[in-house]
């Protein structure tokens, strides 16, 4: 009888094999460095959320600074920071900020999202000083 | 083919295992939102931290009849800044400033007649003096009271009147508007099973509103001479059957307009949300 579903693979050493690679090219990406300064980088940026929905922004920006540091590759603690510039009244730190995070996540559409309705504000703005 | 069957139910165990752990590892590391209200601070126009007081002094106001405009603009004005600025309103008698560029008027065309004074000829006026026409219906009306604004001398005095304060004056024309033709509008159908549906339709309609351009001009009341000025033009039109009273219109359009004359003298907060991610 004809059997459709075959999971014995042809080949079961070349699948050994790229899963061995596979494996390698994880650890050599997890390495206890790199892990420990995304890891620290991320509870950064939770801390900021926390300290930022109670209000407490200045210390946001300090927690999601700090997160970019450790982490320059994190879109997510980018998009963040540039929220709370934008609160803050720092506009063109807030477009540099954004501007990185969708840089690194250019797919995102949070990120789009945010930044869209930060540029009306932003482009109101310009237009102000150009009058002045 | 009891192998076959075998491996066939293995391989469904696999798949649902292998979503489960999808389904775990998109929870533990999937992305997070966190909806946040913010408030974006936008800088005022103009630096006013050289004054405490404002005057709002008076406007050249033209259009309809129905209500006084110079009055009702004042009187909002003040009302705004007593509440949204930092800078103490001054109180005082709202100035006819039609009354006082045509006196300045017939004071420059008495200057031009004896030889003194600089006045602009115009090649319809024998006097040399730009006639200010006495009733102001439309922006055309309006433009040589512009000339009023540009009198430092006599906005200096004012300044020294009152101690110096920033000066809020300018123009406002409030007039009717009617207007016909083609607009669009959404009207409701129903297909053959009663399905509701919204569909842009173009009617021809008889509309009629009014129209508000007011000019603000802010003046340094130390040296009388213009900072900044603006003008904003909107529109409100009805149904023609409707009947709207000019205040409301006037109120409802001034709405529109106040935001932006708060902005030239504070900074102004726009409220807003943000996605936060993790």
């Amino acid at each position: 009888m004809h059997c459709s579903l075959r999971y014995s693979d042809n080949h079961p050493v070349m699948r050994r094999r790229d899963v061995a690679l596979l494996v390698t090219a994880l650890s050599l990406l997890a390495s206890p460095a790199f892990a420990d300064r995304r890891e620290e980088a991320r509870s950064q940026v939770d801390f900021g959320i926390n300290v930022a929905q109670r209000g407490l922004w200045r210390e946001a920006i300090y927690r999601w600074e700090k997160a970019v540091e450790l982490d320059p590759t994190y879109a997510a603690a980018y998009n963040d920071l540039g929220i709370a510039y934008e609160h803050e009244g720092l506009l063109d730190k807030a477009r540099k900020a954004y501007d990185k995070a969708l840089e690194l996540d250019p797919n995102n559409s949070q990120i789009r999202q945010n930044y869209d309705l930060f540029k009306e504000i932003n482009d109101r703005v310009s237009q102000q000083k150009e009058k002045r | 083919m009891t192998a076959c069957l075998s491996r066939k139910k293995n391989a469904r165990l696999a798949l649902a295992g292998l979503a489960l752990a999808c389904a775990a590892a998109t929870i533990a590391c999937g992305v997070e939102l966190y909806e946040v209200p913010v408030e974006t601070p936008i800088p005022a126009k103009l630096d006013v931290s050289a004054f405490q007081r404002v005057l709002v002094a008076g406007f050249v106001a033209g259009g309809t009849e129905d209500i006084d405009t110079n009055q009702e603009t004042v009187r909002l004005l003040r009302s705004q800044l007593r509440t949204k600025s930092e800078l103490r309103v001054i109180d005082a008698d709202v100035m006819q400033l039609v009354d006082v560029a045509q006196e300045q008027n017939k004071a420059a065309a008495n200057d031009a007649a004896s030889g003194e004074g600089l006045t602009v000829r115009t090649p319809s006026d024998n006097t040399g003096v730009t006639a200010l026409p006495q009733k102001i219906k439309d922006e055309k009306d309006l433009e040589p009271y512009d000339r009023l604004f540009a009198n430092t001398a006599y906005w200096k005095r004012i300044g020294e009147e009152y101690q110096n304060p920033l000066i809020v004056t300018g123009s406002v024309l409030f007039t009717p508007r009617s207007s016909s033709g083609l607009v669009t509008r959404e009207t409701e159908v129903y297909d053959g099973l009663g399905r509701r549906r919204v569909v842009p339709t173009r009617v021809y309609m008889e509309r009629k509103g009014f129209l508000l351009r007011p000019k603000f001009v802010f003046i340094d009341g130390r040296t009388g001479a213009t900072i900044y000025s603006e003008t904003r033009k909107e529109e409100l039109l009805y149904n023609a059957q409707q009947e709207t009273p000019a205040l409301s219109s006037y109120f409802e359009l001034m709405d529109r307009i106040v935001p932006d004359f708060l902005g030239a003298l504070s900074t102004q907060k726009i409220k807003g949300t943000r996605v936060l991610l993790k």
